[in-house]
């Protein structure tokens, strides 16, 4: 109880710090974040985007993990977790894209200019639409968890591409591509340290929150399934 | 004669978390009619199937052995006859062009004397050429059965083996089924007594919850 | 093992001969497809990227009509068990996959055919890279569509649930295909194109070994 309520402060503190804190040329005061020539006063959403693109891709790879895992077992729990990841990672996918286009409109003029990352992030968008109408498609739980383990594999296996392709095929807006000439505010750290810091509270704030929420997830999904069998009767069972 | 023995370990299924039997055990050798017997729903097509090959058991072991080497799972089909209700053939052929294609998807010679053997045998040699489409249900069950006796295999399950049948077509599938039993592991699956009469030991599915 | 996948790919073959399902209604799809475009596009002249890029949109959507056949109609009638019995997953997948790349190479065609006939930017300057992009996305586009078409049939909604399944693993080949015919209508290089060239073959080889390791699973009930 004590570390949810900790979260709670955490990530408060850093939404706040987050919007209120100025941006100024010369960062004087510890809430103070310097100016980025690129970002400017943009600057602010990569508290929110950063940590939600990069949640995305974790919710991504523990799917992929959770549908290993259960291909291997067979044990519907390993289908429950890998689920509750996809759900995540899907409402995470979306904040992305969001924020990131709500970015965009400011910084570049418009929501959307198929920017290589910004076409990878729809890509995924799509897997996951895809991996959840696979899912409602299916009645027996069985092959429901199997298809969609099978089809998380492909769809992973497929995803690196973009990283390949991206930069090749399409000139990039996003900071931190192959234009930029700036080379992206995390890496070159152009941020201040308190800057900095929020950044990471917020990464650290959002990554709590989405192992706390997947843990809750998965568990309410497996006593779901169990509840709805104790209670239903075993009408005739399969043809014998 | 073949020294093949199928043996299951603990062998159980589950549908979702549905349990439908436990821990199945049994050791079936060489030759001899084996009977799985139980009420409708009871897992004797599950079971059946997962003896085929067909469906991984949820846990527990089944394993086939031709003298002492274990037979995998990729090389199963060829030595397993199957015949069920719920068995389809394809009804844009004939019967003789569905036979000769599944000699060849299966990767074995097609031995046309002892096809027409078969074909006589359940009555079906006339109409050989005529599409499957054309068949009656009896005329289609005992088509499945030539397709499972066909590549000799080592084993053969019949799943209702007398459903879709009339007298005439029972008292062949009994004839066959006793004299394949003299050779082989013969499995049937049903809740006919004539059926089960057949066997010389029976598995009583109900009792493994 | 690759005489009785040849087995199982005749077998399609003819029974296909028979019923002439697929011909007829894919053949109909790409001219539909194709008359569309061209009435959406009336009397202007389209740019040479947007070419390539319809080219290879009909040819997904062709595609998407007719691949998933393969799978469905096995399910559809019951036969999937029959299958099982008879041939090992390995034996299966690749039987089906023959069929598929026959009946991608032969739709591309023709669809390729049309488009150089009717479009007027249509025009290959470096022939070999085209071909070469041809073959290697083909093949792509049928590991990919029938590994995907398993997987459906197993499903309900089938048809819907197809392309919507197929575009996200598919978009990476496309996307880059479609960059390699622009680059064939401009004449580039094979060295200048070799990135994008890689990129395919990569793409052919893991989905390729992808689709072998996991078609066990999907086929298994």
């Amino acid at each position: 109880m004590i570390w949810k309520i900790f979260l709670f402060l955490l990530l408060a503190f850093v939404s706040i710090a987050g919007i209120a804190f100025p941006i100024v040329e010369k960062p004087s005061a510890w809430y103070e974040f310097p100016f980025i020539p690129g970002l400017e006063e943009n600057a602010k959403i990569i508290f929110f985007h950063v940590p939600t693109a990069w949640l995305t891709v974790i919710a991504f790879l523990m799917s992929t993990v959770f549908s290993f895992r259960y291909l291997r077992t067979k044990n519907l729990d390993e289908d429950a977790k890998a689920h509750s990841a996809a759900q995540l990672g899907m409402i995470f996918c979306i904040l992305a894209t969001v924020t990131g286009a709500v970015w965009a409109k400011f910084a570049w003029g418009q929501f959307w200019s198929w920017d290589p990352r910004q076409t990878s992030i729809f890509a995924i968008l799509l897997i996951y639409g895809a991996l959840f109408a696979l899912r409602s498609s299916i009645e027996s739980e069985d092959k429901r968890a199997t298809l969609s383990a099978v089809y998380s594999l492909i769809a992973f296996v497929t995803v690196p591409f973009f990283i390949f392709i991206m930069p090749r095929i399409m000139k990039g807006l996003h900071p931190g591509s192959a234009d930029d000439t700036n080379a992206g505010p995390v890496i070159d750290f152009k941020m201040n340290s308190s800057m900095q810091l929020i950044f990471f509270l917020s990464l650290i704030g959002f990554t709590i929150l989405y192992f706390w929420m997947w843990r809750v997830g998965y568990k309410s999904i497996i006593i779901k399934d169990k509840l709805d069998k104790k209670i239903m009767n075993p009408i005739t069972g399969q043809g014998g | 004669m073949s020294s093949y023995s199928i043996q299951s370990q603990n062998l159980s299924k589950l549908f979702g978390r549905r349990l439908i039997f436990k821990d199945v055990n049994f050791n079936w050798t060489e030759k001899g009619i084996f009977g799985i017997s139980g009420p409708n729903g009871s897992g004797k097509s599950t079971l059946v199937k997962i003896v085929a090959g067909l469906i991984a058991p949820s846990s527990g072991k089944i394993i086939h052995k031709n003298s002492t080497v274990e037979i995998i799972p990729e090389k199963l089909h060829n030595h397993i006859g199957f015949v069920s209700p719920y068995l389809v053939l394809y009804e844009e052929f004939s019967a003789w062009e569905n036979l000769k294609i599944f000699a060849k998807i299966r990767g074995v010679d097609f031995n046309e004397e002892k096809v027409i053997y078969y074909l006589t045998q359940f009555l079906l040699e006339n109409r050989k050429n005529d599409l499957v489409k054309t068949y009656s249900s009896g005329m289609k069950q005992r088509l499945k059965f030539i397709f499972a006796l066909m590549h000799s295999p080592e084993v053969l399950i019949f799943d209702e083996p007398t459903s879709n049948l009339d007298e005439e077509g029972k008292k062949v599938v009994y004839d066959i089924v006793r004299e394949e039993g003299k050779h082989r592991i013969v499995i049937i699956a049903s809740n006919e007594i004539k059926d089960l009469e057949l066997c010389s030991e029976i598995l009583l599915l109900e009792k493994f919850k | 093992m690759i005489a009785e996948s040849y087995a199982l790919f005749k077998k399609d073959f003819h029974s296909e001969l028979r019923t002439r399902y697929a011909i007829n209604s894919l053949a109909m799809f790409i001219i539909v497809a194709i008359s569309v475009i061209l009435f959406s596009i009336g009397n202007e002249t389209i740019t040479e990227s947007l070419t390539a890029g319809l080219f290879w949109v009909v040819i997904f959507f062709t595609a998407m009509s007719g691949l998933s056949r393969a799978f469905v109609s096995e399910e559809e009638r019951g036969t999937t068990l029959t299958l099982q019995l008879i041939a090992s997953p390995t034996t299966v997948f690749s039987g089906k996959l023959i069929f598929n790349l026959i009946l991608v190479f032969c739709m591309n065609l023709v669809i390729a055919l049309l488009y150089s006939a009717l479009f007027e930017k249509f025009v290959v300057q470096n022939f070999p890279l085209f071909l070469l992009t041809f073959i290697l996305g083909n093949i792509g586009l049928a590991v990919a569509s029938t590994i995907i078409a398993a997987i459906i049939a197993k499903a309900g909604a089938k048809g819907t649930l197809y392309p919507v399944l197929s575009f996200p693993i598919l978009l990476p080949l496309i996307l880059t295909c479609v960059q390699l015919t622009l680059f064939s209508f401009d004449g580039t290089s094979f060295e200048e194109a070799q990135f994008e060239l890689a990129i395919v073959v990569g793409y052919d080889v893991i989905m390729f070994t992808a689709s072998y390791m996991l078609f066990d699973f999907i086929w298994k009930d």
